[in-house]
């Protein structure tokens, strides 16, 4: 085949003297760019693509870390295992609960937040600053404070509600109150970060449309509703998209918020990342723990498609 | 329009291919290792690992080692849990990198590194110390014995039970403090369980009987020869009469409103030490330290020990290892043979509490009392109940079985859970860790 082709071609352009003159400067000029995305490619391939296929291979094996030089072939064993196990389906449902309970309030308040940013006010930098400092707080340092205002005997909030002569919540072993104890750490540490994108996003909406709506007789409200959301909605896209991707990949919080991988006593707030760090570093079972990193790469590439073809569609019936 | 839509798209999927790689590769990546550095005037510095309160460094041990051997300088890190202890131990073993030149390990474990791990130890006979499990009560040397004879670690303390409690709570409830009178009314644990039914009537609100569920599970289990797995190696984790009836036990004082409802080894639990919201105490004899570290010096007094319910049991104990990969293991076994000697067996039980597994530290530490106790002759009632403690059947994993009934025991406390539910969430969760 290829031999036959290349026969082929010379005949096909028989009126072409300069060509092969020509041919080395073309060639490097074709060449060129993809030698200077090289170094990205490379590490990536290195550093990314190299760790997911061998992960994909682990994950079709039994590999155990006490003895991690030996693995026995599995097949598909370790994904069927995994989707006949009650803590990875409670897993799931986690993920997804916590998700909605941080990612809603926080992108609500963020667009509130950014919203009264916009206005002139006195000290506005000081503002915006102040918002991004529990962005570049470590997760480790907020759990940690936020484990102690929610301690359950000694911690502040359940001081404060009895106080005012309310029950003391047990913010640990409580399913729901765990879950949104998790919940406001990330709310906290990500409000004020998608507030400044959503505040760059509002400052590109051209200040003649809210002129013109004014002029029209629009309320503040109205001015939000139908210039501002509009205008922002790329914007809005891409933090869903973004907090998406970071509510599935939930890890670091609720790990340190008992500090241990069950994510409670009775995995009420085990998130998927938990349930693969418990597989792979309590239980030691690293094949399984690679299906399970497997297993999220698809749902959120699946996430993101699908969030992808909602925008779509939502740019298409608007237009 | 279209254009810049479809980019997006593609970078947002391009981003996600990004993220998701970077988490997997995240979980690949070994430990750094954290070698001690050493000058060149023959200096060594040891580097030693352990969990809880081993109590070495707290009982001026090293300082005295130190002393004797001016050119070794010892530094130890610890961590106070000992599931993420021998969650990052494994870590390190695997990767090889960032262990210490000698390791604590907890019985619990041991049985699994012998069986499975055996390769990533050194067999301390080869590193010209002799055999160190020598002048031990013989099961403690006998459980860090591989099949083929290598010995992988050095007994340091074993764990006879017995209650701690808090004199002036007693009091004040009007129960008697004296340690003979006690030992006679919880000579068994329907005895403990009666006595605090009588303490809970006159406390005051929020002074709970005792910390936990599990406490009294554990302490319970540890007076059984057979627990979690037979001699056989069979695991009987859900049928043996030992975890049976600590169960039955250990939910028959949370439905009677006896238990703080502390999860052990928490912040939580470690505060409540110093504020009295518990009176009672399942306390092995390494447990002593944990108090006086909890505690302060303004508990001092306030607590007294007494013999338990069955007056004996064997909870916890330890292990010092010296990994394949340690920087200086001539230097870690002249230290581990030293630290595990009779005479600094007996020096640690006078000061922290930790019982010797050394039979001749134990004949020295017959008398000792503690005045943290109200001179409690601790020396006399760990001494009986060691004496009686069976010789457990150790299983390799019996580790993950105890944290399975322990979470489940937490559910019956915190969340309402009824027993035999909770019962059935513990065999999950071992079906969970283990089954194929």
């Amino acid at each position: 085949m290829a031999l036959s082709s290349t026969a082929r071609l010379p005949a096909a352009k028989p009126g072409e003297p300069a060509r092969p003159a020509k041919r080395p400067g073309r060639l490097r000029r074709r060449i060129a760019p993809y030698g200077f995305l090289a170094p990205f490619f490379g590490l990536f391939a290195a550093f990314g693509l190299f760790p997911l296929l061998y992960t994909a291979w682990v994950s079709l094996h039994r590999v155990e870390l006490q003895t991690s030089d030996r693995m026995d072939w599995l097949g598909f064993q370790n994904y069927s295992r995994l989707l006949s196990d009650p803590f990875f389906w409670n897993a799931l449902r986690n993920t997804f609960t916590i998700g909605v309970l941080s990612t809603v309030p926080q992108l609500l308040m963020a667009l509130g937040l950014a919203h009264l940013l916009n206005y002139k006010l006195r000290g506005r930098t000081f503002f915006r600053v102040a918002m991004l400092m529990p962005y570049a707080t470590s997760v480790a340092a907020a759990t940690l404070v936020f484990a102690q205002l929610f301690g359950r005997d000694y911690g502040l909030i359940n001081w404060v509600l009895s106080s005012i002569g309310l029950n003391p919540v047990d913010w640990q072993a409580d399913t729901w109150a765990s879950q949104f104890g998790v919940s406001a750490i990330v709310t906290w540490r990500w409000t004020g970060y998608n507030a400044l994108i959503y505040l760059a996003g509002m400052q590109s909406i051209p200040g003649e449309l809210y002129e013109s709506a004014a002029v029209d007789g629009a309320s503040r409200w109205q001015q939000f509703r139908h210039v501002t959301i509009p205008g922002l909605r790329p914007t809005i896209v891409f933090t869903v998209v973004v907090s998406t991707i970071g509510a599935t990949q939930l890890f670091g919080e609720p790990l340190l918020y008992e500090g241990n991988s069950g994510g409670g006593i009775s995995h009420q707030y085990q998130t998927l990342g938990l349930y693969l760090y418990e597989q792979g570093w309590t239980f030691f079972h690293l094949g399984r723990a690679a299906a399970v990193a497997w297993v999220m790469f698809l749902l959120i590439v699946l996430l993101a498609l699908l969030n992808a073809a909602i925008a779509a569609r939502r740019n298409r019936t608007d237009r | 329009m279209a254009t810049p839509r479809v980019r997006r798209s593609t970078a947002a999927l391009g981003s996600t291919v990004l993220a998701a790689a970077l988490l997997l590769s995240a979980c690949s990546s070994g430990s750094g290792g954290s070698g001690s550095k050493d000058s060149a005037d023959g200096k060594v510095t040891i580097t030693v690992d352990l969990f809880g309160t081993f109590g070495f460094k707290e009982a001026g041990l090293y300082d005295e080692y130190m002393k004797l051997h001016p050119n070794i300088t010892i530094k130890q890190t610890d961590t106070q849990d000992e599931g993420q202890y021998w969650q990052a131990l494994q870590t390190k073993l695997a990767g090889g990198g960032g262990l210490a030149d000698i390791q604590g390990l907890e019985v619990g474990r041991v049985a699994s590194v012998v069986q499975k791990q055996s390769d990533k130890f050194t067999d301390l006979k080869t590193l010209g110390i002799g055999d160190v499990n020598d002048g031990l009560v013989p099961w403690k040397g006998a459980a860090v014995k591989t099949a083929d004879g290598k010995v992988l670690g050095a007994g340091t303390d074993i764990g006879p039970e017995a209650i701690c409690y808090r004199t002036d709570l007693f009091k004040a409830a009007g129960l008697p403090t004296d340690r003979t009178e006690l030992a006679a009314k919880w000579s068994t644990w329907q005895g403990y369980l009666d006595l605090g039914k009588q303490y809970a009537a006159k406390a005051e609100a929020g002074n709970a009987w005792t910390d936990s569920a599990a406490g009294m599970f554990a302490a319970e289990v540890g007076q059984q020869e057979v627990r979690y797995s037979d001699a056989s190696g069979k695991p009987v984790y859900d049928s043996s009469p030992a975890v049976k009836t600590a169960w039955t036990d250990a939910t028959a004082l949370v439905a009677d409103g006896l238990s703080a409802k502390l999860a052990q080894w928490t912040p939580e639990w470690n505060k409540a030490f110093s504020t009295g919201k518990f009176a009672t105490l399942s306390c092995p004899a390494w447990m002593i330290g944990y108090i006086k570290g909890q505690a302060g010096d303004a508990g001092a007094g306030k607590w007294d020990i007494a013999p338990g319910p069955g007056k004996t049991g064997n909870w916890g104990g330890s292990y010092l290892t010296v990994p394949r990969t340690a920087k200086h293991p001539k230097e870690a076994a002249e230290l581990i043979k030293w630290l595990t000697a009779k005479e600094q067996q007996a020096t640690l039980f006078t000061k922290q509490g930790s019982f010797p597994s050394s039979t001749g530290a134990q004949e020295a530490i017959k008398d000792v009392t503690d005045p943290y106790f109200n001179n409690a002759p601790i020396g006399q009632i760990f001494s009986e109940s060691a004496g009686a403690m069976p010789a457990q059947v150790l299983g390799t994993d019996d580790g993950v079985i105890g944290k399975a009934f322990t979470d489940a025991l937490g559910e019956v406390e915190r969340t309402n859970t009824a027993p035999d539910t909770a019962w059935k969430h513990a065999l999950d969760n071992v079906k969970k860790a283990n089954g194929n």
